[in-house]
Order: C-alpha cells, then structure tokens, then sequence
C-alpha cells in the first residue's frame, strides 16, 4: 500500500528541523527557503503548522503542466518535477491551490515534496522530527487513527447518556 | 565551510557599515560564538572603560553549527563588557535570530558607536541599512517585533529590548522572538546605551557543512541520544526546566527569601508538575531543538491574566521562591512582564527580594517604595516588576540591580551574588561545586557557566556528594571548559546531559573540516575561559572578586537536609587555582598561556 505524508500539527514544537533536513537532502545545503516542508509559526497564537505537498489524487500542477514535467510514481503514489522537462513556466506553482510548490531563482525549476523518492524514498523531514509531528504511514492510517479516536469519543458520550 | 565567512561591521556613530572576511584561523582557534567574539572584544576595546559609553562593542556572534540540524544548533551569543558586573559578558540564546543571521550570511555582527537617536538594523541578506526606531522607542518587545515586521518582512527575525534596555536599566537583557532572552549581565543596557533598539534579521541563503550526508548522521546519532537520555528526553519535554523544583528543594538548596532558608514551603505550587496542570498550552522548541523544553502557557482568568512562553526553572524561584511568592500566576505575570519589557528574570527577581530583605529588616522605609514590600507579597511582586521595567518610582532603584540597591541602603552583605550578578537557583551552600562555580564564575554568579549540579543532583557524568568538597574544583574546572566549547558551536548545554564533547566534536568537524581533534576542542574551552580570565584581570579584577557573600560563607542554613551547611570556598579554590595553571592570586601562569597558544599573544 502507498505511503503518504501524515501532518500532526498538534505535536509540532516548531523546532523546524524538518525544514533544514529537507534542504540538505535535496541541496546539499542548509536553507529553510529551499525547503519542501514549511513550518508556519503563530507565537501569538502557539499555532505550528507544518505544510507539504498534499500528493492530490487529482493534482493540478500536473494537469496543467505544459510540458508534462510533472510525474507521478505510481508505487509511491507521488507526484515529482522532471528537472529535463521543467521549463520554469510558473504554471503549477499558479495551479497548485496550497502553494506546496515553488519556483526556485537560482535554478529556475519548480520544486515541490516528493516524498524524497528522487533520492531514497525515505522522508528526512520525519527522520528528524523528534516529537512525531510528522509520520510516513499507510495511506489509510491516518482516517483510520481518527476514525477510532471519534468512536471513542462516542462511546463516552453514549456512556453518559444511556447511563 | 562551516563558517559563512563574513563579518559585519556597524558604526552607529557615523553611520558606516562593512563587511570583513572573517579570519579563518581565528576562528578555528575560536570555535564560533562566545568564544570568538571574545577574543575579537579583547583585541578590540580596552577592558577598563566604561561599559555604558559608546567606545564599547555590542558582538552578537553565531557558531559553525547554527542554522543547521545539529539537535539545539540555532543559538547566538550577545558579547560586551558588562554595564552589570564590569566583566566579560556573554549571554546566549535561542529562538530563530541566530539560524537566521547566518542565512543573511553572517557569522558575527559586531556593533560600535552610538547612534544621535534611536535606531534599528535591517539585515536583508546583503543589504544592511541603519532605520530610524523613533515609532517603536518606548513599546515593548512584543510591540517591537509586530512594528518591524510589518515594516519589513513578514519572515524576519528579530532581537530587541524593552523599556528597561531603553533607560539603561543594569537588569535590561536582549530579547528575541518575543520570549527568548540572552538574559544576564545588563546586556540590553548596552544595546539602549547605543540607542540601538533592534536588529531584525531577513535571510535567504545557504549554511553549508563539508559533508552533508555524514554530518546529518551525525546528527541523527545526537538526536537519540538526546532522546533516550532521562533529562533531554524525557524529564525536559516533559515538565520543562521548572521539573526540577521539587528536586532542589528536596536537597535543600532552593534558595528562599533572598537566602535566609534552604527550601520553600510553597515550592510544589510554582513546580513544573503544577504548571503543566494549570498554565500550560503545549511544548515549544528552539530552532532545530529536539528538547523542546519551553513552555507555552497562559493565565487564564484573575488579576494576573495573561500568555507568553515561561517561567523557566530560574524564573520560578528568581520571582518566586526568592521573593517567597508561590502564587503561580503572580510569578507567571512577572515573568510575561519580564519579557515585555525587556529584564534577566533572575536579576530582577532577585532585585526585588534584596528589596524585601531590607524592607522588612528596617532599612528602607515604607514611604521610599510607596508601599509595604514584604516576602511573600505577590502584588508587591508584580506591581515591582512593572516598575523596575519602565524604571518608574522605587523602580528605578530596582532598575539598578541587588548589588547597588543593597549599597545604596548601607547594606552591601544582604546582596546575594558574585561581581555584582545575582545567583541562580542552587544555594552554594548546599551545593559546593555550584559555590566555587559561582566565585570563580568569569562573567559574576552564574549556574550555566559550569553546571556542577548535573553531577551534585543529577549523577552526570557520575554523581557526587553535593555537600562534600572533594573533587569539586576538577569539576567546576572541567565543567567550565565543556561550557565554553559548548557555547562557542552555536548550540545548547542541555544537549550535555546526553552528548559527550565526542558527539559535538564529531558534528563540528563534519561541518567545518578543519582538521579538530576531541582533545583540542576541550581544549579550546579552556582558552577561551583563560582568555576571559585575562580580560577580566585587565579590567581590574583579582582574585579577591573570587568570593562570594558573608551569608553564604558565614551564615548556617538553618534548616532542611542542607541544614548548618555553609560554602566551604576556602577548602576549594586554592585546589582550583592550582588546577587551572593559575598562580595563589589567580592569574594564569605564562607557562599555561604558552600552553593555551595565548602566550606571547595576546
Ligand atoms: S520537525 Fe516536527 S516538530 Fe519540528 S517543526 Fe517540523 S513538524 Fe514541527
Ligand atoms: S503541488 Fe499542489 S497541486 Fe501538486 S500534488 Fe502537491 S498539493 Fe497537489
Ligand atoms: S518527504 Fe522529503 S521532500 Fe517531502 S518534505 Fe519531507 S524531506 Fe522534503
């Protein structure tokens, strides 16, 4: 079964190691700006939220991509830019309704998560955050997850009010 | 690698500013951080002048390994000689201003001069321009940072001080990130002194190390360790530093009510298990922290209302225990208010209870403060955080730090610390190995430069008798040291409950390949102490300021574990001077310069 990206931004204590684990993967180099994992901190607020590439079943950068750049490996159910075919035309960073993927000035391609599976297929982002805020699982772990937390849930509330 | 390899430079006074290739033989002499910005400050100014005038140098330095994944590698480090005690200081801090001045491109910015009215920095990569700061003058931190973000990128990072900085206020610290302090030694009196009330940092470039892939298994192997270690895994995620609380004050060594007692009765109300339970909204970390030992926390209803991040272990007894206050959310709001306004919680804390002390003995009168100022007075105690942060009234004399207050009503005994700088949360009485840390403590009192108490409490790297004397100097030495390696890398001392100078050695040369072997960099850590030592005999210092007060010397505490218990410094330090290569008067002996390559230089 394909694995996917699981986000738990409860967890997230906004160290952004994951965003420095990302850049050196695929740059060589430490630069949060080139990482496909982004870290949004509200300190007012003590919101953290972590955001990458969702990897749409109906992926719009794809689709609209001209040069078709824009693959998806089947077996790890993960969308990847072709850096031969990528021409810089900015369409899917336009396309794309969560902003999970950029152009880069210095190389001019798009970049965008791709579950690393242009390296190893190994997420470094999830190897590098401690508190489990970010988890490479089953497909259907994560509904799954929720699925038994609100059942629990119920069952309290059914507990108190047939009891 | 591993440095960025450039300095900046800022002249306020006339407005230049230069960017300097960093000498790279200096700096693998240094390290990075405290370490290197010493050095640079002890070529650059004379020790003796005035703290407070403009020929004094503001150095805000960074380590090889900030801004990368080594676990805690995000810290930067404020150094200048100190408004608070006339020593060396170097205050240190995390939050994300380190990471990101190093992405701008810098290792170090080193601030001279004075601006004719108040300014900030904008560091946007490459581009470095000196703004006016007449809009915020007068906000708080928090206001600060929201102003100039809007003003200049909703990314950058920021470092400002408060009200307190502003009026030179000997307690003022540097804050960044809203909650994140490089707290001790008046550090912020020397940005207000300057008129400089912030650098906001925007970068977007690349730190690179020398070999990517093993360093980032370097630092994976760090990472568990951290993890699987009792303290960084799991007791500081988990209560935070306030965790240790009940601990110390189980020894009997939880200073209370300015050093008169060994142990709070209302120490479980302000501990890190109760703080958990009542305050705290989640966990927070540092940039690139896999501890994690902030804490989020909120007040949610009361006269105390409010939300921040804290109170750390030394807050909840600086404004707590110290002043006899356990009402958490008194505590809690001083220390919000700390943070807004820009003040070291443990000096100001500690302020306040030298204030109580000599109220209650007699020696201020009441019409002075305005008020009654008893130990224990949680109103009294926020009421006088206010006021020594905006130096309003009695506040202005708080502003001055326990040291000179205490002068200044005729009692200088009363004054709990060493070269003018508080103490921290460990009575050296009960403690030994914290005492001499104390006394010889190159930047005044200080637990964090040499934590003995990881093996007087904790057992690491072995436990040892806290009461007993023996083996104390071997490890306030060697405890120092480790320190200053630690803190010249770019990352955090929490790490050295798990991680050993290999771990760290291992990182640093993958990142800077400049050919460190593990002897060297502890190494290093003593020549940078020594070279501290050196700026401090410079500055007028002896070995006659390696003391502490008569109370902690004389004066039995008087009850508890710890009980009849006084520092016994005189049975430690000569053993310690001895250890360090320094002669009876403490100064370093030309044949430990030569050793530590500071001899014929400096
Ligand atoms: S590594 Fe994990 S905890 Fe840290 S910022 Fe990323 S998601 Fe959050
Ligand atoms: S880049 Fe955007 S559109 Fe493309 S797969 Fe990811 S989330 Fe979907
Ligand atoms: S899975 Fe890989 S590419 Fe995607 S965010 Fe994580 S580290 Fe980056």
């Amino acid at each position: 079964m394909a694995k996917v990206l699981s986000i738990i931004p409860e967890r997230c204590t906004a160290c952004r190691a994951c965003e420095l684990a990302c850049s050196v993967k695929h740059t060589g180099e430490f630069n949060p700006t080139r990482s496909r994992i982004k870290v949004s901190i509200f300190l007012e607020e003590a919101v953290y939220i972590p955001t990458a590439c969702t990897q749409c079943s109906e992926a719009w950068c794809a689709k609209i991509c001209p040069t078709t750049a824009i693959l998806r490996n089947d077996d790890y159910m993960a969308y990847y830019v072709d850096d031969n075919k990528c021409v810089g035309c900015k369409m899917c960073v336009l396309a794309c309704p969560f902003g999970a993927i950029e152009l880069y000035a210095d190389h001019g391609k798009a970049e965008k998560c791709d579950l690393c599976l242009s390296i190893d297929g190994d997420p470094e982002c999830v190897k590098f955050c401690t508190p489990k805020a970010l988890l490479f699982t089953d497909e259907d772990a994560g509904p799954k997850a929720k699925q038994a937390a609100t059942a629990l849930r119920m069952k309290e509330v059914y507990k108190e009010v047939a009891g | 690698m591993g440095w960025t390899g450039t300095i900046l430079r800022v002249n306020l006074s006339n407005g230049s500013v230069t960017k300097e290739p960093l000498d790279l033989q200096l700096a693998r002499a240094y390290i990075g951080g405290r370490g290197l910005a010493t050095k640079i400050l002890y070529d650059e100014i004379d020790p003796r002048l005035d703290p407070l005038g403009p020929a004094n140098k503001l150095i805000l330095a960074t380590g090889p390994l900030t801004g990368t994944n080594a676990p805690t590698g995000g810290r930067y480090m404020a150094v200048t000689k100190s408004p608070l005690t006339a020593a060396i200081a170097c205050s240190n801090s995390g939050g994300y201003v380190g990471a990101e001045m190093r992405y701008a491109g810098y290792d170090l910015v080193i601030v001279e001069g004075k601006a004719p009215h108040p300014v900030y920095l904008w560091i946007n990569n490459d581009r470095v321009e000196i703004r006016d700061a007449a809009q915020v003058w007068g906000q708080s931190t928090h206001e600060t940072e929201d102003a100039l973000r809007a003003a200049t990128s909703a990314e950058a990072k920021i470092l400002s001080i408060g009200p307190a900085g502003e009026t030179l206020s000997l307690t003022a610290c540097i804050i960044n990130d809203k909650h994140r302090a490089a707290g001790r030694s008046g550090v912020g009196a020397v940005m207000g002194s300057k008129n400089l009330k912030a650098v906001v940092f925007r970068g977007t470039r690349s730190v690179k190390v020398a070999h990517p892939q093993e360093f980032m298994r370097a630092c994976l192997t760090a990472v568990a360790k951290l993890k699987a270690d009792h303290g960084s895994g799991e007791g500081l995620p988990t209560y935070g530093t306030p965790g240790i609380v009940n601990v110390i004050n189980a020894h009997g060594f939880m200073p209370t009510n300015n050093f008169q007692f060994g142990q709070f009765a209302g120490a479980d109300k302000i501990s890190g298990e109760t703080i958990h339970e009542e305050i705290l909204i989640r966990n927070k970390g540092c940039f690139a922290c896999t501890i994690a030992c902030a804490r989020v926390t909120e007040v949610k209803a009361g006269t105390f209302k409010g939300s921040g991040e804290g109170p750390e272990y030394e807050t909840v007894w600086g404004l707590g225990a110290m002043t006899g206050v356990d009402d958490l959310a008194a505590v809690t709001k001083a220390n919000y208010l700390c943070n807004e306004l820009g003040m070291d919680t443990i000096e100001a804390g500690v302020a306040i209870a030298t204030a109580m002390e000599l109220f209650e003995r007699g020696y201020i009168p009441e019409r002075e403060i305005g008020r009654s100022l008893r130990f224990g007075d949680a109103d009294a105690l926020v009421e006088m955080t206010e006021k020594l942060g905006r130096g309003e009234g009695f506040g202005a004399l708080l502003a001055l730090g326990g040291a000179r207050l205490a002068e200044r009503y005729g009692h200088p005994e009363l004054f709990m610390g060493v070269k003018q700088q508080a103490f921290a949360a460990y009575d050296g009485r009960g403690a030994q190995g914290i005492g001499l840390g104390y006394a010889t403590s190159n930047r005044g009192a200080c637990h964090l430069r040499g934590y003995t108490i990881a093996a007087e409490v904790f057992g690491v790297p072995r436990k040892m008798d806290p009461f007993s004397t023996e083996g104390k100097a071997a490890l306030a030495k060697a405890s120092q040291d480790a320190t200053a390696f630690v803190d010249s890398t770019g990352t955090c001392v929490f790490t050295t409950f798990a991680l050993g100078p290999a771990d760290l050695h291992a990182m640093l040369e993958l990142a800077t390949n400049a050919g460190y072997t593990e002897e060297e960099v502890v190494k290093i850590g003593e020549r940078i102490w020594n070279l501290e030592r050196l700026f401090n005999l410079k500055a007028g210092f002896s070995a006659k300021d390696d003391t502490l007060p008569r109370r902690i010397l004389e004066e039995p505490i008087p009850a508890g574990p710890a009980k009849g218990k006084v520092a016994r410094l005189g049975e430690m330090l000569p053993e310690y001077y001895r250890l360090r290569g320094w002669d009876p008067q403490g100064v370093p002996t030309p044949e430990k310069l030569r050793d530590l390559g500071l001899y014929p230089t400096p």
